[in-house]
Order: structure tokens, then C-alpha cells, then sequence
């Protein structure tokens, strides 16, 4: 039987199939580690939005400034921004993680769409970890940061670059595997 | 927000379950042009929570405020493509319902030329400009019976 | 009584199946010294015993939903005592392991049929239907393991609740009751022309009588897949609440590729049977149709796909999926790339002859099919490759499809007028001409109707469509001596075409449709395209398992009433959930579409929200669907001796 013209046509649907195959089980495979999620979204860094200036929370201990986009860009050191509610239940979850954090890292909080008591309450109760906390009740400055729900994660390095966005509960694993290593030129 | 995966652990479950896009007449444009443009805008953004609706779909408070985006933008004068790249700057090119045209969609966007051609190409060789010696013994010997 | 049939019962009949669909598939293909075995007249037999086993399997899981047995994880999950009777039946496929055991039953009432298939002793045939049945049987015993290791509708709960969680009361409703079952009786049809596809391989044997053998099974299950899709579509369509009826979710895809190449396998088929040329490629189209329905139906459940629609995701599911998936598809396109090359076609076409004009419709249909298999896969093969998330939706599907359908429209309008192996353009033209002249006098309505421009142009074609289809029955017709024996299958063409031009029609209507929302008081009048909606009343009513608030709106026209509209709010306690009922007014014109929404109080004055939709030609996309399905049936050689094709 000689290879023909023929042969290498018949051959297409097959290698085609198999590319696909193959495809979907790096996927599945992906997807069991957690390293491939289809519902992710992505977005490339760059620089810090211009969002309207957050005011603090009021009755809060320890942190008494809001955030605004000056004084994001401003800082010398890296800050992990992280979008948070009261509302919220993976927030709760993922508190005692940011604390653990908070020694080594500075923390800025935005509590979105959230009532300022409840806000506070919410921390009152369940730590408080943030070193600036700024409320965005109408969600206009998640907007600017392109936030899809709480809680969500963003890393600023000095100079006010972007690099990082997680827009999930942050877990063990995705701290030590992916937010540990960009910070480790400042640690 | 950020309850989607036990939320999609329920089978066959479909979004929009209690209220319906847009379902605050205060949410729409007095003038009626204007606000059709905005739902054809809309229409083209993709819902960043409901994933495959478009925020004119999705009842997802999210969506509506980029409805509201969408709108109080077209009111100020802003043009469509200015507000898809408004969006797309903010929320990636995920955003989009219809992707740009890039290097990376390119096969994407070539591919109803590519098929097309290849199968003109293709079932022309096959099937019309066979030579009539190109037929196998088979063929002809089953021509004869 | 009690005690009879219960889950146990099911489960063991599932066990059974799988060993069963074992034999099937290995028996016909057993050898002893060069002679079918002992073994393989029995391939039937199993096939039938396999059928019976699984259909007592759903008896099983359905009897125990009647006795609201929750010690049965599937139903405990998704039953309820108050859910009623209807819904706790067709609840058992609303579910990802009883939809799957709906989906093995059906394939295996398939291979019973198969079984069935009378080949008079003529020895390819007998040969082709056993291995047919061989195929049937392994692709069976794979999803019967699938449905017993992976997803086993069987499972007990321990300790059984009191209750169930109720079913989500979007799915409570008649049309999705149906919907499933047709869609996957559509889904699993076509793995008879797959099986049969396969067998003629091993053979290396594709000839008319085959084309003869599979042209009704191709027929059904197209006229089913249909069915299923219209119905699904109109499901969205008057359940979801915005007036949409199709949009491009990779659920839905999942079901069109295979239609499109379904539609595409029954054409080519056609040349197989007519000139015994197009082999490989009908070959080709009926392996790559059932991979389609089978890929889509598992894939979406594997949750690589990004859907609305989302089924319960487990990954070892996916894995399991995928083998099967390999082992089927890939199995079946191997043997395709070793045994297709000796397939050689016949003859060559002349460009003007009927197969040419089915060469160019499977070359378009295949485009599409191309073009949304793309579509869909594109995101995650990018997010795959180069790690970027992009997003491909309803505005890319429509920019690109539409463009497609317009050339397929046109040679759809001038294939029937065509004959075989050779046409003249002279007669083609004299034919047609009769149609070309109502399609230009149908371009002024539709282009002062519609808005879109696009549309406009797609309903024209439309019209070209059923005018020339209706023309060329008319010439069959007295060309025929008996206005039914000789032309069946050309009154079902005709009628398949003129549902498709039916539903575009409705498609391209549905582009002028308008929408309002208001906030009304009681006795508010609105108007919307010339239309008076009046909301009259707002009552509330209880219904079995749900409180409903009813609202009352009367439509008319120039004063004189026309419809009278119900919208409601379904507030269900079990689970906690409120879904709206639509009410639709249906006319031959179009739909009367209403919503109620939430209320609003505004000290002492109450404001009810509505949404007030008037969709032109909406229902002719549903009913353009159900002639393409009936056109499909009645192709149908039903009640023929259709295995007794002489071959010439």
C-alpha cells in the first residue's frame, strides 16, 4: 500500500481529532490542579486607574486614611489591594489568610458596596488587618479597577505598576505559589 | 459575589432566576435612539458575572452598573467604539462579545474564508476535474457489468 | 409491591446492561476459523435483552421518584414531597445522572431497532447489520460503564432525608419536560448511520443499497434533533423572560454543530443513493455527525466549556468522558483514515446537475459547522495556548453565520430545479423564473418592514426559498403520474425547505421586534408599536407548590381589544425562588410578549414593572422548525421494502 494523496487526506480528520483530544486533556488535566480555570478572566497590568478618592472608614482601629490614587502610586513598597464586604462570605474565610500576611506585607482594603457600620463591624469582628481602608459604596472605583465581585486581590508595586490580580479568595496555595514570588525582590 | 462555584454546583441552572435585565424603566434613556444604541452597546459586552450573557441580559447588579456606564457615556456623546474601549480597557478583552481582530483572533475571524475556500479547493479537485483515467479498475470494471 | 423494582432492583439492571451491551458489541465480531462463531447470530438477541434491561433501569429510578424514595441520593437532591406528579417524572432527566440514563436507554431502544431491520438473508447486508450492531453494542457498553462508575443515578443517601430539595422551578415546566428526550433521541439517532458508517468501512463496501439502509435513520433522527432544538429554543425563549430565543451558548452550539453536519449527511447521502458517488465524504459526515452530538453532549458536562447552562462538574467525570471520547471517535476516524482511501468514487459531476448543487450545500453547511465549532472552542484553546481570556459570543456568531446563509439560501432555491447529471441553463432559468419574479416583488415589503438591512435581504431569500420549492413540487407533481407513491420524498424536501424559509422569516421578523418597560399603575394605559397594553388587575393566586401574583393586561388596537395577557410572579418555597411566568399572546403576525417584574411603592400610590414586548413573526420560527421536522418524517420511506433496493 503506498501513501498516496489520498491517504494523507483520509488522515486529516483523525489528526485533526486528535489535536482537539489531546487539547481538552491538557485542559482536564489543568483543571484538576486548578491551574486552568474556564471561568477566569484576565486582564494585562499596567498602572494604577484614576479612581475617585475613598473615604476611611469611620470608628475603625488603627486605620484612619482613605485611599486615593496618589498616595498608591506614591508608596515605596509593595501593597496588596484587596476588595472585600461584609456581605460576603468567602471574605471571612479568606480574613485570617490577610492577617498572616499583614507582617510582611502592607495591606489596603476597599470595602465595596458596603454600609460604613456594617464595614466596621465586619472588621471589628473578624480582625483587621488593613493598614488604609477605603469605602467605595456605589462600586464606581471597582469599576476603574476592573473588579467583577468581592473578594478580589490586586498587587501594586512601587512606582504604582499592577502586576497581580487574583480575582478570587485568596488560599494557601495561591500565596505561596503565585503572590510569594513577585514579592520576593522586596522581602 | 464571588459564590459561583457552589452556586454552580446545582444542576442545570440557569441565571437569570428572580429579576430580569433591565427591569427599572429609570434606568432608560428618555430618547428613544439613544437608547437603542445603548442596548445594541450592551448587547456587545459581555456580563462579567453570568459570564455568557450580555450585560443588557444579565440582572447581575454588576451589569447594571456598566448599563449605567453605557448609558450616562452615550448621554455625554461618546461613540460606541469609545465606549468598548472604555471597557475593554478596564475589564480586558474579555469583555468584548465579539473580539477585536488581532493576531490572536485572527484564525478566529479567517476562519469562515479559510473553510470555504479549502472546501471549494478541495471538492472541486475531487469531484469536478477528475480525468476520466483517474478512475480506479474497480469503478470501470463495475461500469462494464 | 412495595418492595418490587426499587433502586436496588435498577442498579442491578444497569450492572446487567453493561454486561450485556458487552456481548453485543464482542459477539458479531468473533471468528471461528474464518466463519462467524456460534455466537454471533445471537448479536440481536443481546441487543434486545440490553434495550429491556435499561428500560427497566428507568423504570426503577422512575418508580422510586413516585414514591419520593429519598434514600436515593438523585432524588433526594432533586425531588421533593410537594413537587407535583408530572414534574417528578420528567424530573428524572433534569438531572446530569438521570439525563444520562435517559440518554443509554435511548441509544439502546437504537440498537433493539437496528435489530429489528430485516435483511432477507442477503449476506452483505446481514454482515453490514451485524457488525452495525457490534459497533452499537461497544459504544453502549462504554456509556452504560460511564453512567454505573461515574455518575450512577442509583447512589443511596444515608441517613435518607425527610425531604427532598425540590427541583429548580425553572425546570418545572412542560416544555422543558419534553425537550430533553427529543434533543437526545435526536443526539443518539445518528449513531446508527455512525454504526453503519463503521461496518461499511470494516467492509470496504459503501454502495447505494447502504445509502438505501441509512437515508431513515439520518431522516429521523435530523427530524428529532430538530424538534429538540426548536423546542429548547422556544423554551429560552418564553421561560427565560427577555424575548430572546438563541444565544450562541456553547450549549446551544453543542446541539447545532451536529445539525448542521446532520443536515449536510442527509444531502450527501442523496448522491450515494442517486449516482454512487460522494462516498467518502458521506463516509466521513455521518462518523463526524455522531462525534459532534457525542463531543457536545459530554464536553459541556466536562465543564471546559464556559456555559449558562452548567451541569454538576467533576473532573474524574471528564477524564472517563474523554477516554470514551477517544476511544469512539478516535477509533471510528482511524479506521476512516485506513479504509477511506480504497472508497473510490464513480463518476464526476458536470457544475450544473442537482449534485453539484448538494455538493454546494454540504461545502456551505460544512462552513457553518465549521465556523461555530471554532467559535466555540476558540476561548479555551486560547486560554489553553497563550494564556489570555477572550471572549467569542452572540455579535461574532451573527456577523459571521448570516453572511454564510445567504449563498446557502440562494442554492437551495435553484437545487431542486436542477436535474440529475446534467442540467441546461436555459430550462434552470425558464424553471425558476416564475419564483425569481415573486422574490423581487417580495423586496419592497421586506425592505420597508425591516430596519435591518441584513435581515431584509435574508427574508427575501427566504421568500426565494419557499416560492422556488413550492415550484419545483409543482413541476414533480406534473411530471409524476400519482400526486403521492412516486414523489414522497419530494413533498418532504419541499416541506423541509419551506420550514426553513419559514423560520427565517420569523428570524428576520424577530429583528423588528420592540420592547418597553414600564412602571404602571392599575388602569395605566401604555402604548408600544401601536399598540394599547392596559394593566387591569393584580391578583394573587396559590398554586401546588408556589404563590403566584397574576396581572391582568388587555392589549388593543385602535380601540378594538385583541389579547388579553396573564404575566406572573411565581414565588416557589421549596427551593426558595421566584420565577416570572411570560405570558405570550400568540398570532400568525407575531407575538404579544409580557413580563411583570418587581412592584414598586411610592408612599400611598403602588407601581407595577412590566416588560412589554411585540415580536412580528415570532412563532414562525418555532412552527418553520416543526415543518422542517415533518418534512423530514414524511422524506421518510417508512413502510417501504427499502432493503430491496436493486442494485443496478
Amino acid at each position: 500500500m503506498t501513501l498516496t494523496r489520498r491517504h494523507i487526506l483520509a488522515a486529516l480528520p483523525l489528526t485533526g481529532a486528535a489535536a482537539l483530544g489531546l487539547g481538552f486533556q491538557h485542559i482536564l488535566s489543568s483543571m484538576r490542579t486548578g491551574q486552568f480555570d474556564p471561568r477566569a478572566i484576565r486582564t494585562s497590568g499596567g498602572t494604577v486607574p484614576q479612581f475617585p478618592p475613598l473615604s476611611p472608614l469611620p470608628g475603625l482601629q488603627g486605620a484612619i486614611e482613605g485611599i486615593e490614587c496618589t498616595s498608591l502610586t506614591q508608596q515605596n513598597k509593595p501593597i496588596l489591594l484587596n476588595f472585600w464586604a461584609s456581605w460576603c462570605i468567602p471574605c471571612v474565610t479568606e480574613l485570617p489568610l490577610l492577617s498572616a500576611l499583614a507582617p510582611s506585607l502592607t495591606l489596603w482594603g476597599i470595602a465595596y458596596k458596603d454600609r460604613p457600620e456594617r464595614a466596621s463591624a465586619f472588621l471589628a469582628r473578624n480582625g483587621q488587618p488593613f493598614e488604609r481602608v477605603g469605602q467605595d459604596k456605589d462600586g464606581s472605583a471597582a469599576i476603574e479597577w476592573g473588579i467583577t465581585g468581592v473578594p478580589e486581590s490586586i498587587l501594586i508595586l512601587p512606582g504604582g505598576h499592577v502586576v497581580w490580580h487574583h480575582r478570587a479568595a485568596l488560599t494557601h496555595e495561591v500565596i505561596t505559589h503565585d503572590l510569594l514570588p513577585l514579592l520576593r525582590p522586596f522581602l | 459575589m464571588r459564590f459561583s462555584h457552589s452556586f454552580f454546583l446545582t444542576v442545570l441552572l440557569l441565571s437569570p432566576a428572580t429579576s430580569y435585565a433591565v427591569d427599572d424603566p429609570k434606568e432608560l434613556l428618555p430618547n428613544p435612539q439613544q437608547e437603542q444604541e445603548a442596548e445594541q452597546i450592551g448587547q456587545q459586552l459581555r456580563c462579567l458575572v453570568c459570564q455568557n450573557e450580555s450585560i443588557e441580559e444579565s440582572s447581575a447588579p454588576l451589569a447594571r452598573d456598566l448599563r449605567k456606564i453605557v448609558r450616562q457615556q452615550l448621554t455625554q456623546g461618546r461613540q460606541k467604539s469609545d465606549i468598548l474601549a472604555w471597557m475593554s480597557h478596564r475589564y480586558g478583552n474579555f469583555i468584548q462579545l465579539k473580539p477585536v481582530f488581532n493576531g490572536e483572533t485572527a484564525l478566529l475571524w479567517l476562519m469562515p474564508f479559510l473553510a470555504l475556500g479549502s472546501a471549494c479547493a478541495l471538492s472541486y479537485r475531487l469531484w469536478f476535474k477528475r480525468p476520466m483515467q483517474a478512475r480506479s479498475p474497480q469503478d470501470t470494471a463495475l461500469k462494464k457489468d | 409491591m412495595m418492595d418490587f423494582f426499587g433502586p436496588e432492583e435498577g442498579h442491578y439492571a444497569l450492572a446487567l446492561a453493561c454486561v450485556l451491551a458487552l456481548f453485543q458489541g464482542i459477539a458479531p465480531f468473533l471468528k471461528r476459523q474464518g466463519r462467524p462463531s456460534f455466537f454471533s447470530p445471537l448479536t440481536p438477541g443481546f441487543a434486545w435483552a440490553h434495550a429491556l434491561a435499561l428500560l427497566l433501569a428507568f423504570m426503577c429510578l422512575m418508580l422510586a421518584a413516585l414514591r419520593d424514595d429519598f434514600s436515593v441520593q438523585n432524588i433526594a437532591e432533586n425531588s421533593a414531597l410537594a413537587k407535583p406528579l408530572f414534574y417528578k417524572i420528567t424530573g428524572i432527566w433534569g438531572n446530569h445522572e438521570g439525563s444520562i440514563l435517559l440518554w443509554i436507554v435511548l441509544l439502546g431502544l437504537c440498537s433493539a431497532c437496528v435489530s429489528f431491520i430485516h435483511t432477507r438473508h442477503q449476506n452483505t447486508l446481514s454482515r453490514l447489520k451485524r457488525h452495525a450492531l457490534g459497533v452499537l453494542g461497544l459504544i453502549s457498553a462504554g456509556f452504560d460503564l460511564f453512567c454505573l462508575l461515574t455518575s450512577n443515578p442509583f447512589a443511596r443517601l444515608f441517613p435518607m432525608p425527610a425531604d427532598g430539595m425540590g427541583m429548580n422551578p425553572l425546570l418545572q415546566d412542560p416544555g422543558l419536560a419534553v425537550h430533553p428526550p427529543l434533543l437526545y433521541a435526536g443526539y443518539v439517532g445518528f449513531v446508527v448511520p455512525f454504526a453503519f458508517a463503521i461496518a461499511a468501512l470494516i467492509d470496504g463496501q459503501l454502495t447505494r443499497l447502504w445509502a438505501t439502509l441509512v437515508r431513515p435513520w439520518v431522516l429521523v433522527a435530523w427530524a428529532l434533533l430538530t424538534c429538540g432544538i426548536a423546542l429548547g429554543s422556544w423554551w429560552s425563549y418564553y421561560v427565560l423572560g427577555w424575548g430572546g430565543y438563541w444565544f450562541w451558548d456553547p450549549v446551544e452550539n453543542a446541539s447545532l454543530i451536529p445539525w448542521l453536519s446532520g443536515t449536510a449527511l442527509l444531502h450527501s447521502i442523496l448522491v450515494v443513493e442517486k449516482r454512487q458517488s460522494l462516498r467518502i465524504w458521506t463516509a466521513l459526515l455521518a462518523l463526524a455527525t455522531f462525534s459532534f452530538s457525542l463531543s457536545g453532549t459530554f464536553l459541556v458536562r466536562s465543564g471546559i466549556l464556559n456555559s449558562v447552562h452548567s451541569f454538576a462538574n467533576d473532573p474524574t467525570r471528564g477524564v472517563f468522558i474523554l477516554t470514551l471520547l477517544a476511544l469512539v471517535v478516535g477509533g471510528a476516524l482511524t479506521l476512516f483514515a485506513w479504509r477511506a482511501p480504497s472508497l473510490h468514487d464513480e463518476s464526476s459531476f458536470t457544475p450544473l446537475s442537482r449534485e453539484s448543487a448538494l455538493v454546494l450545500n454540504t461545502l456551505f453547511l460544512c462552513t457553518l459547522c465549521a465556523v461555530v465549532l471554532t467559535g466555540t472552542l476558540y476561548p479555551p484553546f486560547i486560554q489553553l495556548l497563550l494564556g489570555h481570556t477572550l471572549s467569542v459570543g452572540k455579535p461574532f456568531f451573527d456577523s459571521t453565520t448570516i453572511p454564510l446563509t445567504i449563498p446557502l439560501l440562494i442554492a437551495m432555491g435553484i437545487g431542486p430545479a436542477l436535474p440529475w447529471l446534467h442540467g441546461s441553463l436555459r430550462t434552470t432559468c425558464k424553471r425558476l423564473y416564475p419564483a425569481f419574479l415573486c422574490t423581487c416583488a417580495a423586496c419592497i415589503p421586506a425592505f420597508v418592514f425591516l430596519p435591518d438591512r441584513m435581515a431584509a435581504l435574508c427574508a427575501v431569500l427566504a421568500v426565494w426559498v419557499i416560492y422556488s420549492s413550492v415550484l419545483a413540487l409543482f413541476h414533480q407533481l406534473r411530471v409524476a403520474t400519482h400526486p403521492f407513491r412516486p414523489s414522497r420524498k419530494i413533498w418532504g424536501m419541499t416541506l423541509a425547505h419551506i420550514g426553513v424559509g419559514v423560520a427565517i422569516l420569523g428570524l428576520c421578523g424577530m429583528s423588528a421586534a420592540h420592547h418597553t418597560i414600564v412602571a404602571s399603575r392599575l388602569g395605566e394605559h401604555q402604548s408600544l408599536d401601536g399598540l394599547d397594553w392596559q394593566l387591569v388587575s393584580v391578583t394573587d393566586h396559590p398554586g401546588p407548590n408556589y404563590d403566584a401574583r397574576v396581572a391582568e393586561l388587555r392589549v388593543s388596537r385602535h380601540g378594538h381589544p385583541i389579547a388579553q395577557l396573564h404575566p406572573a410572579l411565581r414565588v416557589f418555597s421549596h427551593p426558595h425562588q421566584t420565577i416570572s411566568q411570560v405570558a405570550i399572546r400568540s398570532f400568525l403576525t407575531g407575538d404579544l410578549y409580557a413580563v411583570l417584574g418587581s412592584t414598586e411603592h411610592e408612599g400611598q400610590e403602588t407601581r407595577y414593572i412590566l416588560r412589554l414586548h411585540h415580536n412580528p413573526l415570532a412563532p414562525w420560527i418555532w412552527l418553520g422548525g416543526l415543518i422542517m421536522a415533518g418534512g423530514g418524517l414524511m422524506a421518510c420511506p417508512f413502510g417501504r421494502k427499502r432493503t430491496q433496493g436493486t442494485p443496478s
